[in-house]
């Protein structure tokens, strides 16, 4: 019932948003059969130039929400986010690596940039569950925590030198790459995103309950049937290639992966069994949503998306925590 | 029936226990005494089988529990741990039907059966009135009753408390004391209690087994077992053992340090 009112809404957005931009378009006219598609202009402009975006906003929004709920279950504080491990700091690491040295370099219409960010973001992940499974039993949240601070300020600071060393244009396609975009522009990068997106659903599927049992510990979830150890793994695993898949298609998006699921939370409760599939619709949604105001607000400017996700979410944030101090 | 053979376990070279072996039939409350660091939590771990013994075993009902899942070993024993925190908004009910996780399938959500064992156990620790409160605003000593609730929904047959009482005031200690005794009675419930509190256990078990840096010190019917010579070298404490005919059990007074 809930889980169908959130697919709902994003079904409606997924829908809508294409239709508003720079030229008006008609949702009829788009899906009319009767003229032919290399004739029909709003089909053309609706399935071609908007909807890719939508759909890449879309499983961004998603990736990040539902890694932001599984590594708040995991690490047991309600403050972490998909950026917390360094996953999404290595798939930027990535990405100017690529921009930097291999800025012409393609495969199968994917260019470097998402396939290196992707492989940054796995880096971290690798050097992430090292320090997990280098403990016998299960893994400390605070060693967790802390390695992923301190990986973070490391590959922030390998970021910054990469940055330092490279020429003026080079620089500019990094920080507009660090601020966050969904100008994706064809299909081929969503359909290469959906491969580790799909593996982490698969994970996603597993974990619910488990999750609800680690939140009251890992010795209350381990005594009540958990296999703590594994389930930590599949929500390390399926998180991590969440955020590296959104990462690589947008850049980093900050505060989807803290405000969506705490936002969903107070609308359902706490049950991961609705909270995880309802964050990944909302977070859907949510990221069409400001991506269009990305588009639209100082049209023909567009903003970067990341901008638009903090302006909205920073602000939600600060007024979550007074009023949870309060 | 619960049966712990030679049990022995070290953190890296430091020993926490060695060769403990004691049986806790069905159907009887054992108390485990001892000072801090004697390994009363660790061993508790151990029966609960999340954590592997060095040396030993524990068997449930003649089975060893390093043959049996996680789950298998969940539906046969649940832990009460001293305190509960949830990170996340959790109902009083979520709590308790949590309990039900290992008797669930990956993707099977509670049905009719276990809605009706939830509302069972909550009645029966007398928290029913609670269900749809948050977990979070309740007082320690309602949630320690949920959380045997919930524990009595995962296996109604054998419970380890580890310190139930600990942080509760002495009102709320005295209620988890008539409870567990009421639970006792009336389910036959098995129970392996460990605490510091030696009234609490007196009023409570009708065994103790007392272990010292590891070892067993002394085991058998409270009666024989709560004397002011083991007190004495259990915690160096000199101390009074008497019938309380108020109380109607063992209360031990503390004189001095021995």
């Amino acid at each position: 019932m809930t889980i169908s009112a959130f697919g709902a809404l994003l079904a409606a957005v997924c829908l809508l948003a294409p239709l508003v931009g720079s030229t008006h378009i008609s949702l009829a006219r788009a899906f009319s059969r009767s003229v032919p598609f290399a004739d029909n202009v709003d089909a053309q402009i609706f399935f071609i130039a908007r909807l890719p975006r939508v759909i890449g906003a879309a499983l961004v929004g998603a990736g990040l929400a539902a890694a932001g709920v599984v590594f708040q279950a995991l690490l047991r504080n309600p403050l972490a986010a998909p950026e917390t491990l360094g996953v999404s700091i290595g798939a930027s690491v990535g990405a100017v690596v690529a921009i930097t040295l291999l800025p012409a370099f393609s495969i199968g219409g994917i260019s470097a940039v998402p396939v290196a960010s992707f492989t940054g973001s796995l880096g971290a992940l690798a050097i992430v569950y090292g320090l997990s499974a280098a403990r016998r039993r299960g893994m400390s949240s605070t060693v967790l925590l802390l390695g992923g601070v301190v990986l973070t300020s490391f590959l922030g600071a390998i970021l910054t030198l990469i940055q330092y060393l490279s020429d003026f244009t080079q620089t500019f396609r990094t920080v507009r790459w660090l601020m966050g975009s969904l100008d994706v522009g064809s299909y081929p990068p969503i359909v290469a995103a959906l491969v580790p997106l799909a593996i982490a659903g698969v994970g996603y599927a597993m974990l619910p309950r488990a999750l609800d049992l680690m939140s009251l510990g890992p010795d209350a979830a381990a005594a009540r049937g958990v296999d703590v150890v594994r389930a930590e793994r599949v929500a390390l695993v399926s998180a991590s290639l969440s955020t590296g898949a959104a990462v690589s298609l947008a850049g980093p998006i900050g505060f989807i992966g803290i405000v969506v699921p705490h936002l969903v939370r107070l609308m359902v409760g706490a049950d991961h069994r609705l909270v995880l599939p309802a964050s990944a619709l909302f977070g859907a949604a949510f990221l069409i949503g400001c991506d269009l105001i990305a588009r639209t607000a100082f049209a023909p400017l567009e903003l970067p998306v990341g901008i638009v996700t903090a302006m909205i979410g920073g602000p939600f944030f600060l007024w979550l925590l007074f009023r949870r101090t309060r | 029936m619960l049966r712990i053979s030679n049990v022995a376990f070290a953190y890296g070279d430091h020993p926490i226990l060695h060769d403990v072996s004691f049986a806790v039939p069905r159907g009887r409350i054992v108390g485990l005494l001892g000072p801090n660091g004697s390994g009363k939590t660790t061993l508790l771990r151990i029966i609960a089988g999340t954590l592997p013994p060095d040396r030993g075993h524990v068997e449930i009902d003649g089975v060893p529990v390093t043959s049996l899942s996680r789950r298998a070993i969940a539906r046969r024993i649940a832990v009460v741990p001293q305190e509960t925190h949830s990170t996340f908004d959790f109902t009083v009910e979520d709590i308790v039907l949590m309990g039900r996780y290992p008797h669930l399938g990956a993707f099977e959500l509670e049905g009719p059966d276990d809605r009706a064992i939830a509302r069972d156990v909550l009645q029966a620790t007398g928290t029913l009135a609670l269900a749809p409160r948050r977990f979070a605003t309740l007082s320690g000593g309602e949630k320690q009753r949920v959380v045997i609730a919930g524990a009595l929904a995962q296996a109604s047959d054998a419970l380890l408390l580890d310190e139930p009482t600990a942080s509760l005031d002495l009102g709320a200690q005295l209620d988890i004391a008539a409870l567990l005794t009421r639970l006792h009675r009336d389910r036959g419930t098995t129970m392996v209690v460990c605490t510091h509190d030696l009234n609490f256990a007196a009023s409570l078990c009708s065994e103790l087994v007392l272990i010292r840096q590891g070892r067993i010190l002394a085991q058998g019917a409270t009666a024989d077992v709560l004397t002011p010579a083991n007190v004495s070298a259990l915690y160096d404490v000199q101390a009074d053992v008497v019938f309380h005919p108020g109380a109607k059990h063992l209360t031990v007074v503390p004189i001095a340090r021995a």
